[in-house]
């Protein structure tokens, strides 16, 4: 019964990652969808927590890689060093060889080393030196990037954006969760102790059960006239790709899941489609990122076939 | 009271604040209705008029194209009174037609620069179909139709535009077209049961009494080679059988017996409604369009034969209509051209026929004598005559030099350069000098066979005048002088007729043989619409009804019959809406019963809201219903989302909502 393990999960994680149910969640359909995970706030704020939490409770093994400026692309993809008993080159794999990848602060970093590990996330492999070297199953990236006014930062290129499921803001905690957590322990030490609620194989049953929920045709041309729609869109630069349509109904298929039904509902498509395309889409002119408001009223001008 | 006023004027602001930007697109299509709309009447409109309504147009168009607001209402106030103040200086006053019209164009052009709400979209809208209706007071053909019928449908589109500014153009005008195509079955059956009324529908007086070209009741040099230069047609005929050869085809128009010395004057004939002259012989049916000319005469082929229409026939052997002809008339009509006429003529007709006013045209007088010198009948007299004009070297040209107060002398003996109304009044002076009685007919000859439709049709530089003179025992008989100069004129139209290097109608012209060819698809097209639209006049009304059985005057069946044929359609239309509806599957209905049944509290579904937010929504709406409604939304998803149907799950989800009670 998938669903069991996502209520199991869910339960186990927001008693860490304190009043932030909905943001969990996102997160497991992320991982569930196959997807890989931005997380864009400004720090301190528990992205950090969240994806130990994640590797934490699924019993995945996790290497965080902190981006600066000055991190290569070997730092993260690993580098071929000779060895003098062999007198070979031999391949030492780097941070990116984890199954839960967390990328702190990704847009500190140059674009050449975002691109590497971003190609890694694409292909799920990395070639050096003439040599394919498997990534991982499960993998999953997830990503923190600072609001992109801050200094320093590196703007992510659209084309590798497009790369990320979903993207996410956690925020403040309400008053009541921030209280809870002040007066209570350090979530580290919580999240050290606790142990895994499923294993990479459950996770896996998951992903698969996720894959193969039913989606009517009419869902289908839901998706289909919300992608035009932001195709034909006179506010936007352009529209949302085909991958991210496939994204938006995988991420759809894990939220039903998780919501426990055997069947995508408009709603779920309603509840995701912010996420995928918030990062996604740009405003025609200025090439500011789409606020909010403009996608609610994407959602509303297209009617449910 | 004032909680009304209050609330009329709340509303009033809501409505100008939603429609205060009139949106770009709506914008264009109404501007681009309005100049459709205009355009035709430039033509007829003072030119300042169509200038400056040109120029508010441009003006709306720039504000609209920089996104701007409405100029100052002190502003428009003023410019409505200039223009008020201009139309009254044009017209002197502002009734009737053509200061009306003026009047209503000027506040088009200034209610689109007055644009702040909604209602004024549609009261421009209106204003524009109105003087769409007011293009026909001038023109009724085909073009300026299909130009009128564009025009309402950019308005229709504006209007469309204006309740949905967020579809695409395309779609806004795709809707109009299906608005205007339902339209059109209610418009084809009122044109054809709604009671006609008698007359030209537009024919304001000032209208049909204007001056036409055409012939008169007069000839004098020059008069018909006037005509000449008009490719105008006069009217058409189309032909039972075989249309008959071109020499053959003589229309005949007034007859002119007086002669002044210069003029040719018709004399006032007897009339009757049976022909004076025995009809007989090979008979031609033929249908007659004439267009209007303002005159009583019908141009009927030589000899007009019996008519069953109210139509009179003159001792002349013309055919007459009992009143002028102000708009285009069709009669069915036939000819008997071997029919031997006159016989019978009386004394004080044949007398006239011989008058020639003293003094005037020595030379002839002398020739006449001549001719007439020893001739033993006046065959033999009209035979010396027929060979003394054929030798005696008359050219045949468009532009004759003018004549002095002999004209026939000065024709016969110094220029030899004339039309055909040189040479008919030539010969009927010779021949009534010489003693015989003559007389000139006007008319019209030849004629053109359109390859398009097969009809011939006449025009105005088929205007002929030739001479009729009396023979005892054979009647009045048909001599064409022309002929004698210019056969071609006769035998191959005015065209071939004319030396080379003279000027010609520009549609005769041969190096324009693709113009003409066009100008014949046309005349084919619009003869369509002239017969078959602008011709159903009450009497062809009449006859199509008392075809479908219908009594004259029987105006309750009549209203029986429009109400049902009108009925019919719209229900066609409310039925095919139907379908469509119940095309769509069981499902979508009771999904759709419960939003409208929910939309009595203003809780209906919005279009993009799925099955469970809205059963949410209602739920905290109406919390007595809330387990209900929220059962039922998850049954609707599961059946409608989910991967199995189920007809029982169906019915009982359909039940639920049908026993569904707002508390």
């Amino acid at each position: 019964m998938p669903n069991f393990h996502v209520e199991r999960l869910l339960e186990a994680a927001s008693q860490i990652i304190l009043g932030k149910g909905h943001e969990l969640r996102l997160a497991f359909a992320c991982l569930i969808a196959h997807g890989h995970l931005l997380i864009e706030d400004v720090p301190g704020v528990g992205k950090t927590t969240l994806a130990h939490t994640l590797a934490q409770l699924t019993g995945l093994q996790l290497q965080r890689i902190q981006f600066t400026s000055d991190l290569l692309p070997a730092d993260i993809l690993g580098a071929s060093i000779f060895d003098r008993d062999t007198g070979t080159f031999r391949f030492h794999p780097g941070p990116v060889f984890a199954q839960v990848v967390l990328a702190d602060e990704i847009n500190r970093a140059t674009p050449k080393t975002q691109s590497a590990l971003l190609e890694a996330m694409e292909e799920r492999q990395i070639t050096a030196d003439g040599h394919s070297f498997e990534l991982p199953e499960p993998f999953f990236v997830i990503a923190t990037q600072n609001p992109t006014h801050q200094i320093g930062t590196f703007a992510l290129p659209e084309s590798q954006l497009d790369r990320f499921l979903l993207r996410i803001r956690l925020g403040y905690p309400d008053p009541m969760a921030e209280r809870a957590l002040l007066m209570g322990e350090d979530r580290r030490s919580v999240l050290e102790r606790r142990t895994p609620v499923i294993g990479p194989a459950e996770l896996v049953e998951l992903q698969r059960a996720a894959q193969a929920l039913h989606v009517a045709d009419r869902l289908i041309d839901y998706v289909q006239a919300l992608l035009s729609a932001t195709r034909h869109d006179a506010e936007l630069a352009a529209g949302l790709s085909p991958r991210a349509g496939l994204g938006l109904l995988a991420a759809a298929r894990a939220w039903a899941l998780i919501d426990g039904r055997d069947h995508v509902l408009p709603e779920d498509v309603q509840t995701l489609f912010p996420h995928v395309a918030a990062h996604r889409l740009h405003l025609a002119g200025d090439a500011r990122p789409v606020p909010a408001a403009t996608l609610a009223r994407l959602i509303q001008s297209v009617a449910l076939p | 009271m004032i909680g009304g006023w209050l609330k009329q004027r709340a509303t009033r602001r809501r409505s100008a604040s939603a429609g205060s930007a009139l949106g770009r697109r709506q914008g264009a299509w109404l501007l681009g209705a309005a100049a459709l709309t205009m355009a035709p009447h430039a033509s007829w409109l003072p030119p300042w008029i169509s200038g400056l309504c040109a120029a508010l147009l441009a003006w709306r168009g720039l504000l609209l194209w920089h996104g701007r607001q409405a100029p100052s209402p002190w502003l428009l106030l003023a410019l409505t009174a200039a223009a008020a103040a201009g139309v009254r200086a044009e017209f002197g006053h502002f009734f009737g037609k053509d200061p009306g019209v003026a009047l209503l164009a000027l506040l088009l052009g200034l209610k689109l620069l007055e644009i702040r709400a909604a209602r004024d979209v549609r009261a421009a809208v209106m204003l524009c179909f109105f003087l769409q209706l007011a293009i026909f007071f001038e023109d009724q053909s085909f073009p300026v139709a299909a130009l009128a019928l564009c025009a309402s449908l950019l308005g229709l589109a504006a209007l469309v535009a204006q309740a949905d500014p967020n579809g695409r153009s395309g779609e806004h005008l795709r809707v109009a077209g299906t608005l205007m195509a339902q339209g059109l079955p209610f418009m084809l059956i009122l044109f054809v049961l709604f009671p006609r009324i008698d007359g030209p529908l537009w024919g304001l007086p000032a209208d049909a009494f204007s001056a036409r070209t055409g012939l008169s009741e007069s000839m004098s040099p020059g008069s018909i080679s006037a005509l000449s230069q008009s490719g105008e047609i006069a009217f058409r005929a189309s032909f039972a059988g075989e249309i008959p050869a071109r020499r053959q085809r003589y229309w005949r128009g007034p007859v002119l017996t007086r002669f002044d010395g210069r003029n040719w004057q018709a004399e006032p004939a007897q009339e009757a409604a049976v022909p004076f002259h025995a009809a007989d012989g090979k008979r031609i049916d033929y249908t007659l369009t004439l267009e209007a000319h303002g005159k009583r005469w019908l141009l009927a082929l030589d000899f007009p034969g019996a008519t069953g229409a109210a139509l009179r026939h003159t001792g002349d052997f013309q055919l007459l209509a009992p009143r002028p002809v102000r708009s285009r008339v069709r009669h069915e009509l036939s000819a008997h051209p071997e029919a031997v006429v006159g016989l019978a003529e009386t004394a004080a007709t044949l007398a006239a026929a011989r008058r020639l006013p003293a003094g005037f045209n020595p030379r002839t007088q002398a020739l006449a004598a001549r001719l007439a010198a020893g001739a033993e009948s006046h065959e033999q007299i009209l035979q010396r005559a027929v060979s003394h004009l054929r030798n005696a070297g008359l050219l045949y040209t468009l532009r004759p030099p003018l004549l002095g107060r002999d004209s026939v002398d000065e024709f016969l003996f110094d220029s030899r350069r004339g039309f055909c109304e040189h040479f008919a009044s030539a010969f009927t002076v010779l021949m009534r000098a010489a003693g015989v009685p003559a007389r000139v007919v006007t008319g019209y000859q030849g004629g053109e066979i359109n390859p398009v439709d097969g009809n011939l049709v006449v025009r105005q530089l088929d205007a002929h005048a030739w001479s009729e003179v009396w023979l005892g025992g054979r009647g009045w008989v048909r001599v064409d002088p022309t002929y004698l100069a210019a056969p071609r004129r006769i035998d191959d139209g005015l065209a071939a007729a004319l030396p080379a290097g003279e000027a010609l109608p520009f549609t005769l012209r041969a190096q324009h043989d693709w113009l003409r060819n066009m100008r014949l698809r046309w005349e084919a097209l619009s003869n369509t619409w002239n017969q078959r639209v602008l011709g159903y006049n009450p009497e062809r009304q009449r006859e199509l009804l008392s075809r479908l059985g219908l009594a004259p005057g029987d105006a309750w069946r009549l209203a029986g019959m429009l109400a049902a044929a009108t009925g019919v359609p719209f229900l066609c239309l409310i039925l095919w809406a139907g379908r469509r509806r119940r095309r769509s599957d069981p499902l979508d209905r009771a999904w759709q019963a419960l939003s409208t049944k929910l939309a009595a509290r203003g809780l209906a579904r919005q279009p993009w809201e799925g099955p469970h937010d809205y059963t949410q929504r209602v739920a905290s709406a109406i919390p007595e219903l809330a387990a209900a409604v929220r059962a039922i939304g998850v049954d609707y998803a599961s059946l409608r989302y989910g991967p199995h149907s189920d007809s029982a799950r169906l019915a009982a989800l359909r039940k639920k909502i049908d026993v569904l009670r707002l508390p």
